[in-house]
């Protein structure tokens, strides 16, 4: 255990420490069950630094809003939760075709619909990689403890900034409002990453102009006076309809984040070397697996867990040579079958055991353990 | 004469407007008026939504920003908060504004941040083809309404007043001198401002009204004749007005802005007052 003062905090104020420290200086937000206190909390705080924080009259406008504020040069965010999520789909993305970094908290709970406000689920895996129109990049976070809230969120912000893209962390109501163990890191002891700005000073007439596979590098509105826009675009940011601009812009924001995988990937494993068992978890449902692998291991089963804390993309370099090995992939996940669809897509789907609840109650060890044995008869 | 082009990006030109549309007319009026200011260009952000009227950013030589159907106010306010010392001027359509936008806009109004809004007011959807959008005149035919309008119509001036902005004017593309004063003093006010601005689309809406206007011409009459300054509409019965179209500034009041108000805050945490 690191030296230093801890404190015993929920995940949701974990996650606006994370912003802050992470230099965010703008969050517009709507109060959404399970994840208004990362709000609640900004507003406390933004303030006190000089920052902004404003509650806008719903999650389109919240997501409008932090767009709007980091073209300006903010670092910027927003949290939500499920439905709120779903409102922001419109704008994710814009700030994928316009490159505009901003990080957007989706703490999941029941759905679908209103569904189950206060109760858990992973219910937006699939929506936070797909839920925009269009094909578009998509990098998303998934933190399994209060601390990875923080971590993660920092990393959010810098992988948002670095690749100018909204990058979106997907916690649940679990990860969200427990309380654990918290140490805050002392400035400079976890990197900080802010956007590259260009080197011209004054009008900039090709902010969309992207070395290869990069990312564009814009600069903040002031002397550039450049023209941001939501229809495809060329180096000029200007609209075009030219099918060669459009063909390669449309793939280039997508080619920047497969480019520098190295820079996104983040994946935890367990005992995955000799695991003829694979879980492969996130967030709370993670911990569970986890506990699951343990009293696998006493047992002398050969079990290991692959817990991917960047989601999307999908680490699939270092899941397909584990799940080749492994007899068995167990899935369990706080929805119906999210995760398996993408498992299914690398690994025969006779070796895949899927354990889903989605009656509102958390996945626990015994109800995957039992789950398995069922599937084993 | 007013030499537009040190606030064009010339090269951009020409718009992609119709002929007999009145944008162009209301486009000028704005670059007068910005001129009159004596704003920065580095200082100043124009956004817009989608929308016919939306395309109106590229063309200026400022920082520009064309968003999403009917959420320019809502990017604006993100612009301003976080950089006060932009100057943001919002363009948008009447559906874009008062349909899909509408929410912003109530809430733009009512939280009073110093933001400007000219509604370029046709009353269709023009980039679309001609459906009938909030503004549409009652009976108007239009492209999802081939037996005429059913719905009535919102009024832009009582809307904005309702929900809190404080600088409410209207114009029309056809009285241009007050336009350009209308724009003006609502760039220049401390606060949420709002300059409905009546004008036409000949092209998806006026051709249609075969038994009101022969051609684009007819629809700028038509403003000519059924605009009423505030000040004669005073005198008059509602049954008089019923029809017309009450030109002029019609709300002006002080009150708290949000940005300086948040300013305050900030400020008043710094000291430690609270």
């Amino acid at each position: 255990m690191k030296e230093g003062k801890y404190t015993f905090v929920q995940g949701n104020i974990a996650c606006a420490e994370g912003a802050l420290y992470a230099g965010c200086s703008f969050f517009g937000g709507y109060p959404i069950t399970p994840s208004t206190e990362v709000a609640e909390y900004m507003s406390e705080k933004l303030p006190l630094r000089g920052g902004k924080f404003i509650q806008m009259e719903d999650e389109i406008a919240s997501l409008g809003s932090i767009i709007g504020a980091a073209l300006a040069g903010a670092k910027t965010m927003t949290s939500t939760s499920g439905p709120g999520f779903s409102l922001m789909q419109e704008l994710i993305g814009y700030a994928c075709i316009a490159e505009v970094p901003c990080v957007i908290v989706n703490i999941m709970r029941g759905g679908p619909s209103t569904g189950l406000p206060t109760s858990p689920a992973q219910s937006d895996l699939l929506q936070a990689k797909w839920g925009t129109h269009g094909d578009h990049p998509t990098i998303a976070l998934v933190p399994s403890s209060v601390e990875e809230m923080f971590t993660e969120t920092v990393r959010a912000f810098n992988l948002s900034e670095y690749f100018r893209t909204p990058v979106i962390i997907l916690g649940d109501e679990i990860i969200g409002h427990m309380r654990e163990k918290f140490r805050l890191p002392e400035p400079g002891e976890l990197e900080v990453i802010d956007r590259k700005l260009p080197d011209v000073d004054g009008l900039c007439r090709l902010p969309y102009r992207a070395d290869g596979k990069h990312p564009a590098c814009l600069p903040n509105f002031g002397a550039s006076r450049f023209h941001v826009t939501g229809l495809n675009h060329d180096e000029s940011g200007f609209p075009t309809m030219d099918p060669s601009i459009v063909q390669e812009s449309n793939s280039r924001i997508i080619d920047k984040i497969y480019h520098q995988r190295e820079l996104i990937d983040k994946v935890e494993t367990k005992y995955c070397e000799d695991a003829e068992m694979l879980f492969l978890a996130v967030g709370s449902a993670a911990r569970a697996a986890e506990e699951v692998v343990e009293e696998y291991r006493r047992k002398g089963i050969k079990a290991g867990l692959f817990r991917p804390l960047t989601l999307w993309p999908f680490p699939k370099k270092e899941f397909i040579p584990l799940a080749e090995k492994a007899k068995n992939i167990i899935v369990p996940e706080i929805n119906l079958g999210q995760l398996r669809t993408v498992v299914e897509r690398f690994a025969r789907s006779e070796k895949v055991i899927p354990v889903n609840l989605v009656n509102g109650e958390p996945l626990d060890p015994e109800f995957i353990m039992s789950t398995i044995e069922k599937c084993s008869k | 004469m007013f030499d537009y082009s040190t606030y064009l990006r010339s090269a951009k030109l020409p718009h992609i407007w119709c002929p007999g549309c009145g944008h162009g007319i209301i486009f000028k009026s704005l670059l007068r008026a910005m001129a009159k200011t004596g704003w920065d260009k580095d200082e100043t952000v124009v956004v817009s939504g989608i929308g016919c009227a939306s395309r109106l950013p590229g063309y200026v030589d400022c920082n520009t920003l064309h968003t999403a159907h009917g959420r320019a106010l809502a990017f604006a306010t993100g612009v301003k908060l976080s950089q006060p010392k932009f100057h943001v001027i919002v363009v948008s359509g009447d559906g874009d504004s008062l349909a899909i936008g509408g929410n912003h806009f109530i809430h733009a109004c009512r939280r009073n941040i110093d933001i400007t809004l000219i509604l370029f007011n046709n009353g269709i959807y023009g980039m679309t083809g001609g459906q009938y959008s909030p503004t549409t005149p009652y009976g108007d035919k239009a492209a999802t309404a081939p037996y005429g309008n059913l719905e009535p119509q919102f009024d832009v001036v009582d809307l904005a007043k309702g929900c809190g902005a404080t600088f409410v004017a209207r114009g029309s593309s056809y009285h241009v001198p007050q336009l350009d004063d209308y724009i003006h003093k609502a760039l220049m006010h401390k606060g949420f401002s709002v300059v409905d601005v009546v004008e036409a689309c000949w092209t998806t809406h006026g051709r249609k009204q075969k038994t009101k206007y022969k051609n684009n011409l007819d629809m700028m009459k038509w403003q000519r004749d059924n605009a009423v300054p505030l000040a004669k509409a005073q005198t008059m019965s509602a049954e008089e007005l019923k029809g017309k179209f009450v030109t002029g500034i019609h709300h002006e009041a002080e009150r708290p802005e949000y940005v300086e108000s948040y300013q305050k805050l900030i400020d008043s945490l710094k000291g430690g007052d609270k």
